[in-house]
Protein backbone atom coordinates (compact mmCIF):
# COMPACT_ATOMS: atom_id res chain seq x y z
CA UNK A 1 0.00 0.00 0.00
CA UNK A 2 1.46 3.15 -1.21
CA UNK A 3 0.27 5.66 1.35
CA UNK A 4 1.72 3.08 4.28
CA UNK A 5 5.08 2.92 2.27
CA UNK A 6 5.15 6.86 2.06
CA UNK A 7 4.11 7.14 5.86
CA UNK A 8 6.70 4.75 7.16
CA UNK A 9 9.64 5.78 4.38
CA UNK A 10 9.51 9.86 5.46
CA UNK A 11 8.56 8.88 9.46
CA UNK A 12 12.26 6.94 9.01
CA UNK A 13 13.65 10.09 7.24
CA UNK A 14 11.68 12.73 9.43
CA UNK A 15 13.22 10.83 12.52
CA UNK A 16 17.06 10.84 12.11
CA UNK A 17 17.99 13.42 9.97
CA UNK A 18 19.81 15.20 12.64
CA UNK A 19 21.70 18.17 11.27
CA UNK A 20 19.33 19.72 8.72
CA UNK A 21 18.23 19.29 5.43
CA UNK A 22 21.48 17.84 3.90
CA UNK A 23 21.80 15.68 6.03
CA UNK A 24 18.21 14.46 5.05
CA UNK A 25 19.33 14.23 1.27
CA UNK A 26 21.36 10.78 1.84
CA UNK A 27 18.45 9.10 4.26
CA UNK A 28 15.99 10.71 1.27
CA UNK A 29 17.58 8.58 -1.49
CA UNK A 30 18.01 5.61 0.06
CA UNK A 31 14.04 5.65 1.21
CA UNK A 32 13.38 6.48 -2.49
CA UNK A 33 15.67 3.87 -4.07
CA UNK A 34 14.71 1.30 -1.36
CA UNK A 35 10.94 1.68 -2.63
CA UNK A 36 11.82 2.51 -6.28
CA UNK A 37 9.94 5.85 -6.26
CA UNK A 38 11.55 8.03 -8.58
CA UNK A 39 14.84 7.29 -10.12
CA UNK A 40 18.67 8.86 -9.11
CA UNK A 41 18.42 11.55 -11.82
CA UNK A 42 14.90 12.67 -10.91
CA UNK A 43 15.37 13.11 -7.05
CA UNK A 44 18.75 15.60 -7.94
CA UNK A 45 16.52 17.08 -10.28
CA UNK A 46 14.22 17.63 -7.22
CA UNK A 47 16.71 18.22 -5.06
CA UNK A 48 17.42 21.44 -7.09
CA UNK A 49 14.28 22.93 -6.99
CA UNK A 50 14.17 22.43 -3.29
CA UNK A 51 16.95 24.06 -2.80
CA UNK A 52 15.23 27.07 -5.19
CA UNK A 53 12.17 27.13 -3.81
CA UNK A 54 11.07 28.81 -0.61
CA UNK A 55 10.44 26.29 2.66
CA UNK A 56 12.56 23.52 4.50
CA UNK A 57 14.22 21.30 1.96
CA UNK A 58 13.09 18.08 3.44
CA UNK A 59 9.31 19.32 3.55
CA UNK A 60 9.31 19.85 -0.54
CA UNK A 61 11.71 16.36 -1.20
CA UNK A 62 8.52 15.23 0.58
CA UNK A 63 5.83 16.94 -0.93
CA UNK A 64 7.21 16.28 -4.49
CA UNK A 65 7.94 12.49 -4.12
CA UNK A 66 4.33 11.97 -2.17
CA UNK A 67 2.79 14.13 -5.14
CA UNK A 68 4.41 12.27 -7.86
CA UNK A 69 3.34 8.66 -6.12
CA UNK A 70 -0.03 9.07 -5.05
CA UNK A 71 -1.42 12.74 -5.99
CA UNK A 72 -2.17 15.11 -3.73
CA UNK A 73 -3.19 12.76 -0.92
CA UNK A 74 0.74 11.16 -1.48
CA UNK A 75 2.79 14.46 -0.95
CA UNK A 76 -0.09 15.46 2.04
CA UNK A 77 0.71 11.57 3.84
CA UNK A 78 4.54 12.22 2.90
CA UNK A 79 5.00 16.08 4.40
CA UNK A 80 3.03 15.06 7.59
CA UNK A 81 5.31 11.82 8.20
CA UNK A 82 8.46 13.80 7.94
CA UNK A 83 7.29 16.97 10.21
CA UNK A 84 5.63 14.56 12.66
CA UNK A 85 8.87 13.13 14.81
CA UNK A 86 10.30 17.37 15.00
CA UNK A 87 6.92 18.44 16.06
CA UNK A 88 6.68 15.89 18.84
CA UNK A 89 9.96 15.80 19.80
CA UNK A 90 9.96 19.36 21.00
CA UNK A 91 6.51 19.16 22.22
CA UNK A 92 8.34 16.06 24.44
CA UNK A 93 11.57 18.54 24.69
CA UNK A 94 9.21 21.25 26.46
CA UNK A 95 6.76 19.87 28.22
CA UNK A 96 8.10 16.98 30.12
CA UNK A 97 12.35 16.25 29.14
CA UNK A 98 13.60 20.22 29.61
CA UNK A 99 16.60 18.64 30.69
CA UNK A 100 16.99 16.03 28.47
CA UNK A 101 19.49 17.38 26.08
CA UNK A 102 21.94 18.24 29.14
CA UNK A 103 21.89 14.99 29.68
CA UNK A 104 25.60 13.16 29.50
CA UNK A 105 24.26 10.53 28.01
CA UNK A 106 22.32 12.56 25.03
CA UNK A 107 24.98 14.52 24.64
CA UNK A 108 27.94 12.49 23.69
CA UNK A 109 25.50 10.99 21.55
CA UNK A 110 24.92 13.80 19.64
CA UNK A 111 28.65 14.95 19.71
CA UNK A 112 30.06 11.14 18.39
CA UNK A 113 26.61 11.75 15.80
CA UNK A 114 28.50 14.82 14.42
CA UNK A 115 31.52 13.12 12.65
CA UNK A 116 28.99 11.14 11.03
CA UNK A 117 27.07 12.96 9.46
CA UNK A 118 29.59 15.03 7.74
CA UNK A 119 30.96 12.47 6.79
CA UNK A 120 27.98 10.92 5.10
CA UNK A 121 27.38 14.41 3.54
CA UNK A 122 30.62 14.48 2.42
CA UNK A 123 30.41 11.30 0.83
CA UNK A 124 26.86 12.13 -0.88
CA UNK A 125 28.25 15.27 -2.64
CA UNK A 126 31.71 13.30 -3.69
CA UNK A 127 29.37 10.74 -5.12
CA UNK A 128 26.91 13.27 -6.98
CA UNK A 129 30.02 14.99 -8.21
CA UNK A 130 31.78 11.82 -9.50
CA UNK A 131 28.35 10.50 -10.93
CA UNK A 132 27.42 13.74 -12.82
CA UNK A 133 30.14 15.21 -14.15
CA UNK A 134 33.66 12.80 -13.61
CA UNK A 135 31.83 9.07 -14.83
CA UNK A 136 30.99 11.39 -18.28
CA UNK A 137 34.15 11.93 -19.20
CA UNK A 138 34.95 8.17 -19.43
CA UNK A 139 31.44 7.49 -20.79
CA UNK A 140 30.80 6.79 -24.54
CA UNK A 141 30.81 9.33 -26.02
CA UNK A 142 32.97 11.33 -23.84
CA UNK A 143 31.72 14.52 -22.33
CA UNK A 144 34.31 16.61 -21.26
CA UNK A 145 31.24 19.25 -20.73
CA UNK A 146 30.52 17.99 -17.36
CA UNK A 147 33.90 17.93 -16.02
CA UNK A 148 34.08 22.00 -16.84
CA UNK A 149 31.25 22.63 -15.39
CA UNK A 150 32.08 21.08 -12.29
CA UNK A 151 35.38 23.03 -12.24
CA UNK A 152 33.71 26.25 -13.56
CA UNK A 153 30.94 26.01 -10.12
CA UNK A 154 33.54 24.60 -8.01
CA UNK A 155 35.92 27.75 -8.78
CA UNK A 156 32.63 30.63 -8.18
CA UNK A 157 31.36 28.66 -5.13
CA UNK A 158 34.83 28.27 -3.15
CA UNK A 159 36.59 31.35 -4.81
CA UNK A 160 33.43 33.23 -3.92
CA UNK A 161 34.04 32.49 -0.47
CA UNK A 162 37.68 33.37 -0.39
CA UNK A 163 36.99 36.65 -2.27
CA UNK A 164 34.50 38.61 -0.88
CA UNK A 165 34.45 36.14 2.41
CA UNK A 166 30.48 35.85 1.68
CA UNK A 167 28.91 32.51 0.44
CA UNK A 168 27.52 32.73 -2.59
CA UNK A 169 23.81 31.85 -2.46
CA UNK A 170 22.61 28.36 -3.49
CA UNK A 171 20.14 29.85 -5.95
CA UNK A 172 22.73 31.77 -7.51
CA UNK A 173 24.99 28.86 -8.10
CA UNK A 174 21.98 26.66 -9.38
CA UNK A 175 20.96 29.67 -11.69
CA UNK A 176 24.52 29.68 -13.29
CA UNK A 177 24.62 26.56 -13.74
CA UNK A 178 21.57 25.90 -15.49
CA UNK A 179 22.64 29.11 -18.02
CA UNK A 180 26.29 26.74 -18.24
CA UNK A 181 23.98 23.38 -19.34
CA UNK A 182 22.35 25.32 -21.77
CA UNK A 183 24.84 26.67 -23.41
CA UNK A 184 27.37 23.65 -23.23
CA UNK A 185 24.42 21.08 -24.41
CA UNK A 186 22.37 23.41 -26.67
CA UNK A 187 19.32 25.53 -26.25
CA UNK B 1 -8.16 32.67 18.39
CA UNK B 2 -6.77 35.98 17.52
CA UNK B 3 -2.98 34.74 18.69
CA UNK B 4 -3.33 31.77 16.63
CA UNK B 5 -4.24 33.25 13.36
CA UNK B 6 -1.27 35.44 13.96
CA UNK B 7 1.27 32.72 14.09
CA UNK B 8 -0.17 30.89 11.61
CA UNK B 9 -0.04 33.88 9.17
CA UNK B 10 3.70 34.81 10.01
CA UNK B 11 4.80 31.54 9.88
CA UNK B 12 3.42 31.30 6.31
CA UNK B 13 5.26 34.27 5.54
CA UNK B 14 8.40 33.12 7.32
CA UNK B 15 7.84 29.56 4.68
CA UNK B 16 6.90 31.68 2.07
CA UNK B 17 9.90 34.12 1.96
CA UNK B 18 12.84 31.83 2.95
CA UNK B 19 15.06 30.15 0.36
CA UNK B 20 17.63 28.01 0.86
CA UNK B 21 15.91 25.56 3.68
CA UNK B 22 16.30 26.05 7.59
CA UNK B 23 19.44 27.67 8.53
CA UNK B 24 18.59 30.43 6.23
CA UNK B 25 15.24 30.54 7.95
CA UNK B 26 16.75 31.63 11.75
CA UNK B 27 17.93 34.62 11.18
CA UNK B 28 14.52 35.24 9.47
CA UNK B 29 12.78 34.06 12.60
CA UNK B 30 14.89 36.22 14.77
CA UNK B 31 14.31 39.23 13.66
CA UNK B 32 10.14 38.43 12.92
CA UNK B 33 9.49 36.79 16.15
CA UNK B 34 12.36 38.34 18.67
CA UNK B 35 12.78 41.79 17.38
CA UNK B 36 9.37 42.95 15.60
CA UNK B 37 6.48 40.68 17.05
CA UNK B 38 8.71 39.91 20.98
CA UNK B 39 7.12 36.61 21.28
CA UNK B 40 10.11 35.15 22.55
CA UNK B 41 13.64 36.48 24.21
CA UNK B 42 17.24 35.83 22.21
CA UNK B 43 17.87 33.75 25.11
CA UNK B 44 15.24 31.49 23.83
CA UNK B 45 16.18 32.14 19.95
CA UNK B 46 19.29 31.10 21.35
CA UNK B 47 17.92 27.64 22.70
CA UNK B 48 15.74 27.07 19.85
CA UNK B 49 19.12 27.00 18.12
CA UNK B 50 20.84 24.63 20.00
CA UNK B 51 17.47 22.46 20.28
CA UNK B 52 17.20 22.40 16.44
CA UNK B 53 20.38 21.57 15.87
CA UNK B 54 20.68 18.40 18.24
CA UNK B 55 16.90 16.96 17.36
CA UNK B 56 15.62 15.13 13.82
CA UNK B 57 13.87 16.71 11.30
CA UNK B 58 13.68 20.22 9.48
CA UNK B 59 15.00 23.01 11.62
CA UNK B 60 12.34 24.91 10.22
CA UNK B 61 9.36 22.71 11.85
CA UNK B 62 11.59 22.37 15.40
CA UNK B 63 11.63 26.44 15.55
CA UNK B 64 7.90 26.79 14.71
CA UNK B 65 6.49 24.10 17.10
CA UNK B 66 8.94 25.95 19.44
CA UNK B 67 7.21 29.45 18.87
CA UNK B 68 3.88 28.21 18.85
CA UNK B 69 4.11 25.93 22.18
CA UNK B 70 5.64 29.64 23.70
CA UNK B 71 3.16 31.29 22.59
CA UNK B 72 -0.31 29.79 22.99
CA UNK B 73 0.00 25.77 23.69
CA UNK B 74 -0.34 22.64 21.79
CA UNK B 75 -2.66 24.54 19.02
CA UNK B 76 -0.18 27.49 18.76
CA UNK B 77 1.76 24.72 17.95
CA UNK B 78 0.15 23.04 15.05
CA UNK B 79 -0.75 26.81 14.24
CA UNK B 80 2.82 27.65 13.65
CA UNK B 81 3.67 24.76 11.99
CA UNK B 82 1.36 24.34 9.55
CA UNK B 83 1.59 27.60 8.52
CA UNK B 84 5.46 27.16 7.71
CA UNK B 85 4.70 24.14 6.12
CA UNK B 86 1.93 25.14 3.59
CA UNK B 87 3.55 27.47 1.21
CA UNK B 88 6.16 24.87 0.79
CA UNK B 89 3.55 22.27 0.21
CA UNK B 90 1.51 24.61 -2.32
CA UNK B 91 4.40 25.62 -4.90
CA UNK B 92 6.05 21.97 -4.88
CA UNK B 93 2.52 20.82 -5.31
CA UNK B 94 1.85 22.62 -8.79
CA UNK B 95 5.47 22.30 -9.39
CA UNK B 96 4.93 18.32 -9.58
CA UNK B 97 1.96 18.32 -11.60
CA UNK B 98 4.09 20.27 -14.32
CA UNK B 99 7.64 18.72 -14.37
CA UNK B 100 7.53 16.61 -15.96
CA UNK B 101 6.21 18.14 -19.35
CA UNK B 102 8.49 20.64 -18.86
CA UNK B 103 11.45 18.13 -18.80
CA UNK B 104 10.53 16.94 -22.39
CA UNK B 105 11.43 20.61 -23.56
CA UNK B 106 15.08 19.95 -24.76
CA UNK B 107 16.64 23.52 -23.43
CA UNK B 108 15.48 22.73 -19.79
CA UNK B 109 16.35 19.27 -20.09
CA UNK B 110 19.80 20.38 -20.75
CA UNK B 111 19.85 23.48 -18.20
CA UNK B 112 18.93 20.34 -15.71
CA UNK B 113 22.07 18.28 -16.79
CA UNK B 114 24.08 21.25 -15.46
CA UNK B 115 21.85 21.87 -12.27
CA UNK B 116 22.26 18.18 -10.99
CA UNK B 117 26.22 19.16 -11.34
CA UNK B 118 25.61 22.09 -8.85
CA UNK B 119 23.60 19.88 -6.49
CA UNK B 120 27.02 17.47 -6.00
CA UNK B 121 28.78 20.75 -5.51
CA UNK B 122 26.43 22.24 -2.67
CA UNK B 123 26.47 18.86 -0.88
CA UNK B 124 29.76 18.53 -0.76
CA UNK B 125 30.30 22.42 0.22
CA UNK B 126 28.12 21.46 3.29
CA UNK B 127 29.48 18.02 4.21
CA UNK B 128 33.03 20.63 4.30
CA UNK B 129 31.49 23.20 6.32
CA UNK B 130 30.26 20.92 8.26
CA UNK B 131 33.81 19.31 9.00
CA UNK B 132 35.08 22.81 9.59
CA UNK B 133 32.83 23.69 12.55
CA UNK B 134 33.47 20.18 14.26
CA UNK B 135 35.98 19.60 16.54
CA UNK B 136 39.17 17.83 15.48
CA UNK B 137 40.25 15.16 17.84
CA UNK B 138 41.22 11.73 17.10
CA UNK B 139 38.37 9.84 17.52
CA UNK B 140 35.71 12.01 15.61
CA UNK B 141 38.03 12.16 12.78
CA UNK B 142 38.56 8.40 12.32
CA UNK B 143 34.53 8.58 12.65
CA UNK B 144 34.33 10.79 9.80
CA UNK B 145 36.55 9.15 7.82
CA UNK B 146 35.30 5.56 8.18
CA UNK B 147 31.94 6.91 7.85
CA UNK B 148 32.74 8.90 4.43
CA UNK B 149 34.54 5.47 3.09
CA UNK B 150 31.32 3.27 4.02
CA UNK B 151 28.66 5.45 2.29
CA UNK B 152 31.47 6.07 -0.65
CA UNK B 153 31.13 2.42 -1.35
CA UNK B 154 27.61 2.10 -0.31
CA UNK B 155 26.89 4.32 -3.07
CA UNK B 156 29.20 3.43 -5.71
CA UNK B 157 28.28 -0.39 -5.23
CA UNK B 158 24.55 0.62 -4.82
CA UNK B 159 24.91 -1.37 -1.60
CA UNK B 160 21.34 -1.63 0.14
CA UNK B 161 23.03 -0.84 3.41
CA UNK B 162 21.25 2.60 4.46
CA UNK B 163 23.17 5.17 5.85
CA UNK B 164 20.74 5.03 9.22
CA UNK B 165 22.73 1.82 10.26
CA UNK B 166 25.96 3.70 9.82
CA UNK B 167 24.16 6.60 12.28
CA UNK B 168 23.28 4.06 14.61
CA UNK B 169 27.03 2.72 14.61
CA UNK B 170 28.03 5.68 15.19
CA UNK B 171 25.90 6.48 17.89
CA UNK B 172 26.50 2.91 19.64
CA UNK B 173 30.37 3.52 19.61
CA UNK B 174 30.10 7.29 21.01
CA UNK B 175 28.49 5.71 23.77
CA UNK B 176 31.04 2.81 24.43
CA UNK B 177 34.12 5.46 23.91
CA UNK B 178 31.89 7.72 26.21
CA UNK B 179 31.61 4.82 28.76
CA UNK B 180 35.21 3.78 28.42
CA UNK B 181 36.94 7.43 28.79
CA UNK B 182 34.14 10.08 30.73
CA UNK B 183 33.13 12.97 29.01
CA UNK B 184 34.08 13.88 26.14
CA UNK B 185 37.50 15.99 26.77
CA UNK B 186 36.23 19.25 24.81
CA UNK B 187 34.25 21.74 26.63
CA UNK B 188 30.59 20.95 25.34
CA UNK B 189 28.77 23.65 23.28
CA UNK B 190 29.74 24.17 19.79
CA UNK B 191 31.40 27.53 18.57
CA UNK B 192 30.11 29.97 16.20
Amino acid sequence: MILLELFLGFLIVGLFSFGGAYAAIPLIRDVVLLFGWVEEDVLTNMIAISESTPGPIMVNLATYVGCSQAGVLGGIIATFAVILPAFLIILLIMVVLKKMLANKYVKAVLEGLKPCIAGIILAMGSYMILRNSILPVFQQPMDLWALLIAVILSVLLFGSKLVFKKKMSPIVLIAISAVLGIAVYGF
Amino acid sequence: MEKKSSLFLTFIKIGLFTFGGGYAMIPIIENICVERKKWITHDEMMDITVIAESTPGPIAINCATYVGYKQKGIWGAIAATFGVVLPSFVIIYLISLFLDNFLEITWIANAFKGIRIAVGILILDAGIRMFIKMKKRVIPCIILVLSFAAMMLINVFAWSFSSIFLILIAALISLVIFQIQGAPSGEGGDKK
